[in-house]
């Protein structure tokens, strides 16, 4: 009901929050793929348009679920009252917190369908389909459920949020890093090896990155000497443990704020 | 008709946050049917009391029972069958007039043609039809007000809280919220409300109970509170150093309080004390009426300012 509630406003909104994400993996594949990837050669032996592809659909993932559950859930709790007014209904804090969590989740799933559709139509200009592997059809589950951690990561700050510029701090310091660094437009190998390690063991964009390019063209960028398939697994175990914690958390620490 | 079953009924019930408790160990019972208004300075508890009622807090001790229903364990079942018009507005922003009585439906699990028919209804009783569709910022605070009224009834509950149902509205609108809160005593709506207007208290609670410091400290319906704490009459006049020593003989167990330049007399004697008094002194601006719940109030909880 509560993600009903955020789908209804979406719908009614439907045309400020649908072509901005439409326009901008357009501007990044323009940018970087076409226009940046003349000057590089290849990564990988594929053209620097394929290798940034698939990370474009993981960063709407993240931004779609990270900005909708602290910006836009803040704004619901602390300035609208939009919580405080659902909990005097038989539904629970945790039923609100669990629905925001779904309806940032739903966010990804959209967001990634849209850029996972550019990056389809864009292969007609480019020499090697930037979608190659029949997996691509697996992108909503994952985005969905990589969009739940990193709602639930967000709803973490959001519990903990003074004010609504304090998110500048996660926004700068956690997203805008993992933006660069998580093998997103130049592959982790360029990084020195305890940064690989780093940003491989505990990043969680890294392992969406991973899984979203595994499903899209069928590999994955090697790493630290590690198989394809040990990378891959890797990811998806990270993921899962991830989400399952975080979700608890977030729903934990919200009820906590929200209730005293 | 207000009867003699228990509604909610609270014991011992404290509410403590980490330096303060707002909520002292208050017991209470409001019957069915009954209309009971909360009244007290800034700060002295209302609020906190009405959110333990419909499980927007939880008390650190005490019992606290709704419909027979356990604040503790019961909350989905207690929240079904309340309906809160809380102080603040927290209507939907993101939606239209209707749409915020819909989607508020639906957190009840009420299904959507019955949902729009009651909210049409309501619509209609708050004379809000013409905004229907408009949104929630092009209201004013009464029609804001009204519409969250409005809302509180969507769910058509047993118990409904009003926590200070008229701030802000001109007399207009607080007449038509009154002639609600009477229709739906008569439907046997058993109502809570909070104001910091005593005339409001006095013409709609059944009883009153006045809290202070997280406390009750006094009970009873508004003639009974009257009658007790400040008689039948009050005469109110300009002040004049001569005055007191006058009215002390004149009247021997009145209690008299000064405010600014004015002075007032109050007396558990019967009408027509004040009138004798006057014709033989001839004295300006001066004014006999009736004794009402403000007297009691600042009688009770005193003149001091509160800060919330």
């Amino acid at each position: 009901m509560v993600w009903h509630r955020n789908f209804d406003v979406f719908l009614n909104t439907l045309k400020v929050n649908f072509f901005p994400s439409l326009l901008e993996p357009i501007l990044y594949l323009a940018a970087f793929g076409f226009g940046l990837g003349g000057f590089i050669p290849s990564i990988e032996g594929q053209p620097y348009v394929n290798f940034i592809a698939p990370a474009l659909v993981a960063i709407s993932i993240m931004n779609g679920s990270f900005f909708e559950c602290t910006y836009a859930s803040f704004v619901r709790m602390y300035f609208q009252k939009t919580f405080d007014a659902i909990v005097a209904t038989p539904v629970s804090v945790e039923e609100v917190v669990a629905g925001e969590l779904l309806w940032g989740a739903t966010r990804a799933t959209i967001n990634a369908t849209i850029v996972l559709a550019v990056i389809s139509a864009a292969s007609l200009f480019t020499a090697v389909p930037l979608v190659s592997s029949p997996l691509f059809i697996l992108v909503p589950l994952i985005a969905f459920f990589a969009g739940l951690l990193f709602s639930s990561i967000a709803m973490c700050f959001t519990a903990a949020a003074p004010n609504v510029d304090f998110f500048n701090y996660p926004a700068f310091l956690f997203v805008t890093p993992m933006l660069f660094l998580c093998g997103t437009f130049f592959p982790l190998t360029s990084l020195p090896i305890p940064a690989q390690g780093l940003a491989f063991a505990v990043l969680p964009l890294t392992q969406v990155v991973n899984v979203v390019r595994g499903a899209i063209v069928g590999a994955v960028e090697p790493i630290l000497g590690l198989s394809v398939e040990a990378i891959l697994a890797y990811s998806v175990v990270w993921l899962v443990l991830a989400t399952v914690l975080f979700f608890v958390m977030g729903i934990n620490l919200m009820k906590k704020r929200l209730t005293s | 008709m207000v009867s003699n079953e228990v509604l909610i009924g609270a014991s011992g019930l404290t509410k403590k946050y980490d330096n303060y408790t707002a909520v002292n160990g208050i017991d209470f019972e409001v019957y069915k049917g009954e209309c009971v208004g909360f009244l007290g300075p800034n700060g002295a508890g209302k609020t906190t009391t009405i959110r333990m009622i419909y499980c927007f807090l939880l008390p650190s001790a005490g019992k606290l029972e709704v419909a027979g229903f356990d604040v503790h364990t019961e909350c989905r079942k207690i929240k079904a069958v309340v309906g809160v018009a809380p102080q603040e507005d927290n209507l939907d922003p993101d939606f239209s007039v209707l749409k915020n009585l819909t989607t508020y439906a639906r957190y009840f699990g009420i299904s959507k043609d019955e949902a729009l028919k009651r909210a049409e209804e309501q619509l209609k009783f708050f004379q809000l039809e013409e905004k229907r569709d408009a949104p929630i910022m092009s209201l004013s605070t009464g029609m804001k007000r009204r519409l969250i009224f409005a809302r509180a009834l969507i769910n058509q509950p047993q118990v409904l809280l009003l926590d200070e149902p008229t701030t802000g509205l001109d007399p207009q609108a607080r007449h038509l919220v009154w002639d609600e809160v009477r229709y739906l005593k008569k439907q046997g709506v058993t109502i809570i409300l909070t104001t910091h207007y005593m005339d409001e208290a006095e013409v709609l609670c059944d009883r009153i109970l006045i809290v202070d410091h997280g406390r009750i400290i006094e009970q009873g319906t508004p003639k009974q509170l009257i009658e007790k704490h400040v008689g039948k009459e009050v005469l109110e006049l300009d002040y004049d150093e001569k005055l007191p020593v006058l009215l002390k003989e004149a009247f021997q167990s009145a209690r008299i309080e000064r405010l600014g330049d004015r002075l007032q007399v109050f007396t558990d004697q019967p009408h027509g004390v004040f009138e004798a008094f006057l014709q033989k002194h001839k004295l300006q601006n001066v004014m006999i009426r009736n004794a009402n719940m403000e007297d009691v109030f600042l009688k009770l909880t005193g003149r001091g300012l509160r800060e919330e």
